[in-house]
């Protein structure tokens, strides 16, 4: 029997590109500070972790012409904007410097600790193989 | 690998936040540059940002930069003094004075370089990141 990746690595495969794409977001806001009306967005891990697992079940369509949808940016939309803390800043700007940077950290945190499952998870593989 | 295009975030970030500490130098340094008509005094310049928002949606990316759109010269009034002693008066004794605020290019200039740091800060973390990824394994 072959090894499956997928059942090895379990779900922490997919949180790893989660929380990369959560970082580029936030950095987003970070880089938009002082942007006029830009708004502030975050991802909706809940969502995205659902769309990221059921996509390794072979829904994935092809497009052979320019015209079509492109089904996997549609089901990829899962950012929202965040509520602002305070009303109106002057500017329509939503980002708070503070709350980005501490969710940046965390998020850095939270894909040091995916990448530390994963790590385990191949090194017990490699202990299988090798048996000793 | 979208690690990758934090680099280009916070790059454009810091570009931009660059311009903008440069607005401010020119501001600081022409505070006190005056001259003798309306049309050539000195006005307080700004740079407009704006995120780019087109390119993002076409490509379908999460991440969006930032870029500055232009530079805006200030509107507001210009600084008349009489002061007809002065080499550069007019005709009529008058001197004008550029309409820069010390004080708020001052407040600029630290939120600047703020947010500078705090882009520098991005970039690096997105690089300790990418280390850590790339030693997976081993």
């Amino acid at each position: 029997m072959a090894i499956s990746f997928d059942n090895a690595l379990g779900v922490h495969q997919y949180t790893l590109g989660i929380r990369s794409q959560r970082a580029e977001v936030i950095s987003s806001n970070i880089a938009n500070a002082d942007t006029p009306h830009y708004k502030a967005r975050d991802v909706d891990f809940d969502k995205i972790l659902h769309t990221a697992t059921s996509r390794q079940r072979g829904l994935k369509m092809m497009g052979n012409d320019s015209k079509h949808f492109n089904l996997i940016a549609l089901s990829e939309q899962n950012y929202g904007y965040r509520i602002p803390n305070q009303p109106d800043t002057g500017d329509g700007n939503s980002v708070d410097i503070q709350q980005e940077q501490s969710a940046f950290m965390q998020n850095a945190l939270e894909y040091q600790m995916s990448l530390g499952f994963l790590d385990s998870k191949f090194s017990g593989l490699k202990k299988a193989l090798k048996g000793n | 690998m979208s690690l990758f295009n934090i680099f280009n975030v916070s790059g454009s970030g810091m570009s931009a936040q660059s311009v903008r500490l440069n607005t401010t130098a020119s501001n600081i340094a022409n505070a006190d540059s005056v001259s003798s008509s309306i049309n050539e005094t000195y006005r307080a310049r700004h740079p407009v940002f704006q995120t780019e928002m087109a390119k993002a949606n076409y490509q379908q990316k999460s991440s969006q930069s930032v870029a500055v759109k232009g530079i805006v010269e200030s509107d507001g009034p210009l600084i008349k003094e009489y002061s007809p002693n002065h080499p550069m008066a007019d005709n009529d004794g008058f001197i004008y004075k550029p309409n820069v605020n010390v004080m708020e290019e001052m407040a600029d200039m630290i939120s600047a370089s703020r947010s500078y740091q705090m882009n520098v800060q991005v970039a690096e973390a997105a690089k300790s990141m990418l280390q850590q990824t790339l030693r997976i394994g081993k």
